[in-house]
């Protein structure tokens, strides 16, 4: 390596949930020689889970993160289904556990599209920073962000009503749930279900007219080719809650297809680097170097064969013809196919909400205790894997979990080296805009660092100009 | 006359207490009419741009830079609110505290079942921050002048504890709002 080579941090990264900051390697030019996305915070789960009961763990490790608690405590409770011998939950238990999910669907994807990237959408990747946030948005779009908050709020309440709490509810348990929808409940969720259908119908038609717009300077942004994975109804409808698992090639060429979730192991690993707490997973068929993958709202939209209502497949056939039919490889089409999963989840909700079985009264089953188990299901951010490993105290002896943002680790650092090269790459001066363009291409893909690093975190940014020896030459700060 | 400033964090947190926060809902808008948002996750500003009324500080500290910016805000804030149960407990994080870290790393970067690691170590890179040996609440490292317990503290506990300190009044919080769970 060249002795003048500099190095250059943008930490902390803001606007997304976690710890992480991206390091950069520039020679005397400024040409990017290596771009790095660091994930910096550790917790250790995986050890100190050890030893206690199976019961306790959906609400345990909800902790992990609480942006998608419902994610982790639903996909904990599937494999703790497994563990008590339900192999399959009596269907008001299962439906229940759907609105939760969906309604989760529905609050994190509203968070992530309104409070945390419309700003630079609306504003501009390189705005002023001092505007370019949740607040600025209020003050210049009062109406879209009453629309925001409202449309989070929903998704709250219906993960209040099926979990009993907002954020760290209790809902799922081993075999099945502890509570029905009260009818009082239901209503109250149906009153404001027209509203919410409408403006997840105008969020759709933002994140889609606004993609389609700029899509000449879209579709290169931080963009590449990718595998895609995620799990798939045995009829390869997209489904958020249960499914097989597919992986498919960046032409759309399966890898694999209906994969049992109990054999995850034989087809994923996950590789450890120095430099990250992050894991690196990829298909083992594949090998480390190109058997990365993408995972969360463009994977899904991509790897499913149709979405099973109307609106949402609709859109989704909008969608595919940009790209004729092919997978999107591009990484700003996140935001679009988030929103047609928003608009998804909404429609689930409203068939769920019209179900008698969520006021049914079976909502527990069991069966031959088994030893081991795997729950796997997809979250706002992607395919979410849950192993665990019981003995006959009931006491857990291993987890292992690979988490949405994990999966999406190659490809955020890609994302990162490409959009370094675009934009930074030989550039004399390197300005606050220019360093929130790597934001930009981090946040489409919406990761949450507390759940990879299975720690707990939050995200500022610095950037510092550092010669070879290791002294500052430049120091940025934001704001 | 502006208006004060309010800073956030989340440490060795899950963000549910920043999540807790904004389930006030509409009251947001209230609230940003109250207030102006100094150094936190939801927007851009990164360091400190001057003296703040009040810091709202999630989780504990298990690294080196959670204890930096902590540091920080004690600094930089009048009132430092540690909030949550992390935050004045250690919370959930803080089960590691019973196991040597070694044994944490190794579980997570050594032995899982879909673990491939080459090197045969853990991540030890200069630019990943030291890991503390346990776990440790805020007023284990800072001054703290209110705590607010609650996994989270509902929403309404914090928008009660914020709007008394910013009109001056004594933090008197009802029965039902305090809750450890």
């Amino acid at each position: 390596m060249s002795t003048t080579l500099k190095r250059m941090t943008i930490e902390p990264v803001t606007r997304i949930e976690g710890h992480a900051k991206v390091s950069l390697l520039l020679d005397e030019k400024n040409v990017i020689k290596e771009a790095r996305f660091h994930i910096v915070e550790f917790r250790g789960f995986e050890r100190f889970i050890q030893g206690r009961p199976y019961w306790e763990v959906p609400v345990l490790v909800q902790r992990l993160c609480g942006i998608c608690p419902v994610s982790h405590h639903l996909a904990a409770a599937k494999a703790m289904d497994l563990v008590v011998g339900a192999d399959r939950i009596p269907p008001p238990a299962e439906k229940m556990r759907r609105l939760m999910h969906y309604g989760q669907m529905f609050q994190s994807h509203a968070l992530h599209f309104f409070h945390l990237c419309s700003p630079d959408l609306l504003f501009g990747f390189d705005a002023d920073p001092a505007i370019r946030n949740v607040i600025g948005v209020a003050r210049k779009f009062p109406e879209l962000a009453v629309q925001g908050v409202m449309m989070r709020k929903y998704g709250q309440e219906i993960i209040r009503a099926t979990a009993g709490k907002k954020v760290h509810g209790t809902g799922a348990v081993p075999g099945g749930i502890n509570k029905n929808l009260s009818i009082s409940e239901r209503d109250a969720l149906l009153r404001e279900q027209p509203k919410m259908m409408d403006w997840a119908r105008g969020a759709l038609a933002i994140a889609r007219d606004y993609t389609v717009e700029h899509l000449k300077t879209l579709a290169p942004f931080g963009s590449f080719d990718s595998n895609h994975l995620s799990i798939v109804r045995r009829d390869g409808a997209m489904d958020l809650y249960d499914g097989l698992l597919r992986a498919i090639s960046p032409a759309g060429d399966r890898i694999f297809d209906m994969v049992d979730n109990q054999r995850y192991v034989e087809y994923i690993a996950e590789e450890v680097k120095d430099w990250s707490y992050m894991k690196f997973p990829f298909i083992r068929s594949l090998g480390p170097e190109k058997g990365w993958y993408r995972v969360g709202p463009l994977a899904r939209i991509n790897t499913c064969d149709f979405i099973d209502t109307p609106e949402a497949e609709k859109a989704r056939k909008d969608f595919a013809s940009v790209t004729g039919g092919k997978p999107n490889n591009i990484t700003m089409a996140y935001h679009w196919a988030r929103m047609i999963e928003l608009l998804h989840a909404m429609e689930k909700i409203t068939e769920l909400l019209h179900d008698p079985d969520l006021q049914g009264r079976d909502l527990l089953a069991k069966g031959e205790r088994r030893e081991e188990a795997v729950g796997i299901l997809e979250a706002p951010r992607g395919t979410l894997i849950h192993h665990y490993v019981v003995n006959n105290n009931d006491q857990v002896v291993r987890a292992n979990l690979i988490v949405s943002t994990t999966h999406n680790n190659s490809p955020m650092n890609m994302a990162v080296k490409k959009v370094a090269e675009q934009y930074l790459s030989g550039k004399p001066q390197i300005t606050e805009g220019l360093l929130n363009h790597i934001e930009v291409a981090i946040r489409a893909y919406d990761p949450c660092l507390s759940c990879a690093t299975h720690s707990l975190g939050s995200m500022p940014l610095a950037v510092e100009l550092v010669d070879a020896e290791g002294s500052v030459l430049e120091r940025r700060m934001r704001p | 006359m502006s208006k004060p400033k309010v800073a956030t964090a989340s440490l060795a947190g899950c963000f549910g207490c920043h999540m807790s926060l904004l389930d006030i809902d509409e009251r947001i808008l209230q609230l940003v009419e109250l207030v102006e948002f100094d150094k936190s996750p939801i927007n851009d500003i990164k360091r400190f741009t001057g003296r703040c009324a009040i810091g709202l500080v999630e989780g504990g500290c298990c690294n080196e830079d959670n204890v930096h910016v902590l540091r920080e805000f004690r600094e930089h804030c009048d009132i430092l609110i540690a909030v949550g149960d992390c935050a004045t407990m250690g919370g959930l994080p803080a089960m590691r505290n019973s196991i040597p870290l070694k044994e944490c790393l190794e579980e997570a970067y050594l032995k899982g079942p879909t673990v491939y690691n080459p090197a045969g170590k853990p991540p030890s890179d200069p630019e990943l921050p030291l890991v503390l040996d346990r776990v440790y609440p805020l007023q284990a490292v800072v001054k703290i002048d209110y705590f607010l317990p609650g996994c989270p503290p509902s929403a309404e506990t914090l928008w009660q504890a914020l709007t008394a300190l910013l009109n001056n009044k004594p933090l008197e919080l009802p029965y039902e709002l305090v809750k450890y769970d």
